[in-house]
């Protein structure tokens, strides 16, 4: 399975949600499929797109949030399996693209290549769900139902390491942040009149 | 334990009237009561952590989130967590509070705390940190204030050491 083609099957789901991704190959292929200011790209501090996404699950819990993770930034920060699992926000999604290898750096075969099995991982750290797919109709399935089931899920999905044809994001880190910051003002703000409205 | 009760109150108060939300910790003794009160605070959601990079990463989300947070830490801790610090927190503008405890330093009887003390501060100046040094109870409030109004108007780290004479009763 192609990494941009799950990106892909998934991105109609993404595009309400709270994104964040890792740096490298992740990043760059769901920019090429479409920026959006509530998408956020980690590009660097590897290992800790998943402690932001649980930061915002946490502070925002009636929004989606969808963490886009890969084996190599999970196993620099395995610990954020078990400090995920102790809070299980329902409303927060980890995504773990594992291509068994540091593509963005040259392509050195990680742990998850001899054996280490990041699903294990992730359901004795105590993740109440946690679904492994290896096609794009599962993968699909997993997501859309892990959207639907407001509880804490880590899938984790063999892909190819295969790089995309170009890492350029015509988007620079501080703009990225900014917008970021202010579309999830923005949501906040929607969901707060919406309330106040339910209520008159 | 001779960890001042009085003045983890006055730190927990200040960090309250700060509008903290979201505390990550990592339990260590100076800390103990802090973390306790935390803990029992309905108002406050206390993260615990595996290691302090986490920490880094959850205050990243919650600011953007537009949520007060403030890490709880020891200096051990701080330097466990500097490259996110760098690399997260300074590289992208995130406001941090991060509340240290200054082990190591003058009247420290561990052994093993003595070359993390004598390391941090050359640190937070070498990083650029604005650092407050919290020794007397008058100071708590206004200088915990202070830090978290710099931190959101520069929105870079700043932070606060918990030295011994603030946190210890022999």
């Amino acid at each position: 399975m192609l990494r941009i083609d799950a990106l892909q099957a998934i991105y109609p789901d993404l595009e309400d949600c709270i994104v964040v991704t890792i740096m490298g190959a992740v990043a760059a292929e769901l920019y090429s499929l479409g920026h959006r200011p509530n998408f956020f790209y980690l590009e660097h501090a590897m290992g800790l797109a998943s402690s932001m996404g649980l930061g915002i699950a946490l502070s925002m819990p009636e929004h989606q949030v969808v963490v886009l993770d890969g084996d190599g930034s999970l196993l620099m920060n395995l610990g954020t399996l078990s400090t995920m699992a102790r809070y299980k926000p329902g409303n927060l999604l980890h995504i773990v693209f594992d291509n068994e290898s540091l593509l963005s750096v040259g392509g050195f075969p990680t742990a998850t290549s001899s054996g280490t099995n990041l699903a294990d991982i992730a359901r004795a750290s105590g993740v109440p769900c946690v679904k492994e797919s290896g096609t794009i109709q599962s993968f699909q399935v997993s997501v859309s139902e892990a959207l639907k089931s407001k509880t804490l899920t880590t899938i984790v999905s063999k892909v190819e390491a295969i790089s995309p044809n170009s890492f350029h994001m015509d988007l620079t880190l501080l703009e990225n942040r900014f917008q970021f910051w202010r579309s999830l003002q923005v949501m906040r703000n929607q969901s707060k009149t919406r309330k106040t409205e339910r209520n008159k | 334990m001779p960890v001042s009760v009085t003045n983890s109150k006055l730190i927990y108060e200040a960090l309250k009237a700060c509008d903290v939300k979201i505390m990550s910790a990592l339990p260590e003794t100076w800390l103990v009561h802090l973390i306790r009160m935390a803990d029992d605070d309905p108002d406050v959601t206390l993260v615990r952590l595996a290691k302090e990079e986490e920490g880094i990463g959850i205050s990243a989300g919650a600011h953007l989130a537009g949520v007060n947070s403030a890490l709880l830490m020891q200096n051990h801790g701080f330097l466990a967590a500097i490259n996110p610090i760098v690399s997260l927190a300074q590289l992208y503008k995130i406001p941090l509070l991060m509340l240290v405890s200054y082990r190591g330093y003058m009247g420290e009887k561990d052994p093993w705390q003595t070359q993390g003390g004598l390391a941090t501060e050359p640190i937070l100046r070498a990083l650029n940190i604005p650092t407050w040094q919290l020794t007397s109870a008058n100071d708590i409030y206004p200088r915990l204030k202070d830090a978290q109004t710099l931190a959101h108007a520069s929105l870079l780290p700043v932070a606060v050491l918990l030295t011994r004479e603030l946190m210890w009763e022999d």
